[in-house]
């Protein structure tokens, strides 16, 4: 084990990966020379060299399209794409071909590819450059969706994202990379896709989210013990396919549903796990779910009207509070 | 004799062109009656290029193309049966029945599809360039697309990257003057097509694509260019008979400019002159060739038809390599 960031903890799968596996590369914008917008890959060209670390032109379509290309033809690309908010570029070569290509042509072609890019708002880069559209890419079947919440599950999810067989979109959050917690150093260590985890026990209330909101939730949740309110955490780590279990047992037991993700709250997460709630266990719960999520705004500038949109701990807390029916005076 | 082909190799050739004709003739019959579904787009007046460009490739060479894909496939040698059955959507077809006409693919041939998102398909290839590069094999891609297909950012997007990494791949347009109902003046800045390589420096030029055999030695040189030095552009100058796809109302063009074409630069007329006038064969070879064509159909045809439907689990196979059970 060891006490690193979520950016050391992405470097050093990144970097594990390569090392095991000849056919692993990199390629994207300013990954190389620059050493990753985000840091990520600082280090990385004078290690691997041009070969394996490939700063790209600025042009999504074919970062991605080529990388599908290499998948095709063998390789295992890690494509890097600077923001979720250029994936749109893409978003034909994420939708229309990795998505498509294994299915289509009933399993002659594989795209074991991954994408990384990093998505989320707080940063006061304004409307074009804090978006948090996860659920757009996990309504695709064919891709797989992953989005850590910790430094440990980023680290092992991406090593397992690297070895599946199939397309994998790895969202990472633009304000988690100074995010310390503990790593297993094993070179083996993997985090299964599509396997939620309860990241806090609890029996009074279920919060379920994922990401950057997971930690907003294990604050609130701290926050509400100090109140004597027992909040149980489950953290989705992969939209796609979404692991329902570790939610539905938690709902068993709390009877009371918070949902908490960045994203608009629209066709969000708290849409879908809901509905999943509500067809396999309704009778089950105690109150309505409630959904926390962003305002139905593109994100403001302005500091203040930002976090205005943002959830905040706070909310997460009123909302839990809600479902418990609990009266408090602020 | 022309080149290095031999008489036998010439006669084959003949023998791919009037096949995939056949077959695209069979192709509008059965989708008349209501057989093949979808979109449907022939490539009759366009074979030379495919027949020509598919003598060129190496078995062991890449091959990505756009929807108008039969000719393709049956060029790179796959089985004419399982093509046709695809276009019925039975299991026996080359996808599975799941990706119908603009989507036939044989991985055994090297041949990663067909792509029926405009240019999409040209970062693909730029991508199994890239991975020719990587593990410094010696083989090329064929990338082939329509005119219409320069004018999307992908064909820049791709001939760049490939131009910066110099990859080995020959991006071919086949340029029959349409896509859909817009003429090639009235979409592109440039209607040689071959001229746009100099954006990018990536070497170019154009060919009779009404020619199989200018088709095949501008491919092979081409292609041998791009092992050596990186990406070229090909421009095969063609037409197609057909509409777009099937139920075109052709109000683009007059007649007269569909029947000049058959009339005097037919691919498949072109080389029958070729083969009697140099008394490579005589008349009587090339109708014993059509006839064996006319039967093979027959029997693909009754392969395509009697195969069975996909069972109900194909449904769900092949989402993913690797499945996560669902709860
Ligand atoms: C991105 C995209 N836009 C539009 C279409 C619809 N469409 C299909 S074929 C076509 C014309 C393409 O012409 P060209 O590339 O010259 O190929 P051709 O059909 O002549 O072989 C269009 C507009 C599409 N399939 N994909």
């Amino acid at each position: 084990m060891a006490h690193i960031t979520m950016r050391e903890a992405i470097s050093q799968a990144l970097r594990e990966e390569m090392y095991r596996d000849e056919r692993v590369f990199i390629m994207g914008e300013e990954v190389g020379v620059w050493g990753g917008t985000y840091a990520v890959t600082r280090g990385f060209l004078d290690e691997f060299g041009e070969k394996r670390v490939r700063d790209t032109p600025i042009a999504e379509g074919v970062i991605v399209g080529a990388a599908i290309g290499a998948a095709i033809a063998g390789l295992r690309p890690v494509a890097e794409l600077m923001t979720i908010n250029f994936a749109f570029l893409a978003m034909d070569q994420i939708v229309n071909h990795a998505a498509k290509l294994h299915y289509m042509f009933n399993g002659q072609i594989r795209c074991p590819l991954v994408i990384r890019t990093v998505g989320g708002g707080g940063r006061q880069l304004a409307a074009t450059h804090s978006q948090t559209p996860d659920v757009v890419f996990a309504h695709f079947p064919g891709l797989k969706v992953v989005a850590p919440g910790t430094p440990a599950d980023a680290k092992g999810l991406l090593k397992a994202a690297i070895r599946d067989e199939d397309p994998v979109f790895f969202i990472e959050h633009a304000t988690l990379y100074q995010l310390r917690g503990e790593v297993p150093d094993d070179e083996e260590y993997l985090v299964p896709i599509g396997v939620s985890d309860v990241k806090r026990e609890g029996k009074d209330v279920t919060i379920v989210s994922y990401s950057k909101m997971l930690q907003t939730s294990l604050q609130a949740a701290e926050q509400l013990a100090k109140e004597g309110i027992e909040v149980e955490v489950v953290d989705l780590r992969t939209l796609r396919p979404l692991d329902m279990r570790p939610v539905l047992e938690s709902v068993r037991k709390t009877n009371r549903l918070v949902v908490v993700e960045e994203g608009w709250r629209s066709y969000g997460i708290g849409a879908e796990v809901a509905t999943r709630v509500m067809e396999q266990a309704f009778d089950y719960l105690d109150a309505p779910v409630r959904r926390v999520a962003q305002a139905e705004v593109p994100l403001p500038y302005n500091r203040r009207l930002e976090q205005m949109a943002l959830p905040q701990v706070e909310d997460v807390v009123h909302a839990v509070n809600d479902v418990l029916y609990r009266k408090v005076s602020s | 004799m022309p080149d290095e082909l031999s008489r036998e190799e010439l006669l084959e050739m003949y023998r791919q062109m009037v096949l995939i004709r056949r077959l695209e003739e069979k192709a509008a019959e059965l989708y008349t009656a209501g057989l093949i579904g979808g979109f449907l787009h022939l490539y009759i007046g366009e074979e030379a290029i495919a027949v020509g460009a598919c003598k060129a490739l190496r078995p062991d060479d890449h091959l990505l193309t756009a929807y108008r894909d039969h000719g393709w496939a049956i060029a790179r040698g796959l089985d004419p049966k399982r093509v046709m059955a695809e276009l019925l959507g039975k299991a026996t077809g080359v996808s599975g029945g799941k990706g119908g006409s603009m989507h036939l693919a044989s991985a055994e041939h090297n041949y990663w599809g067909g792509h029926a998102i405009v240019g999409g398909h040209l970062p693909l290839a730029t991508g199994v360039g890239l991975a020719i590069r990587y593990r410094e094999e010696d083989k090329a891609v064929l990338c082939v697309f329509g005119e219409g297909s320069t004018n999307i950012g992908y064909f820049h997007e791709s001939l760049n990257l490939a131009a910066v990494w110099k990859l080995p791949v020959v991006y071919l347009v086949e340029n029959n003057q349409y896509g859909m109902g817009t003429e090639v003046s009235r979409a592109s800045s440039r209607s040689n097509i071959f001229e746009k390589g100099c954006s990018y420096d990536v070497a170019s030029a154009p060919v009779d694509g009404q020619d199989v055999l200018a088709m095949y030695r501008a491919m092979r040189e081409a292609l041998d260019y791009a092992r050596e030095h990186g990406p070229f552009l090909m421009e095969a100058k063609t037409y197609r008979y057909s509409g777009h796809s099937m139920g075109d109302p052709e109000r683009y063009r007059s007649k007269a400019e569909i029947e000049q074409w058959r009339a005097h630069h037919d691919p498949i007329d072109r080389l029958a002159n070729l083969l009697t006038s140099q008394a490579l064969a005589k008349e009587t070879d090339l109708q014993k060739i059509n006839r064996d064509v006319e039967e093979e159909m027959e029997e693909i045809v009754r392969f395509a038809k009697e195969s069975p439907e996909p069972e109900d689990d194909a449904l769900y196979e092949h989402v993913y390599v690797q499945p996560v059970p669902v709860q």
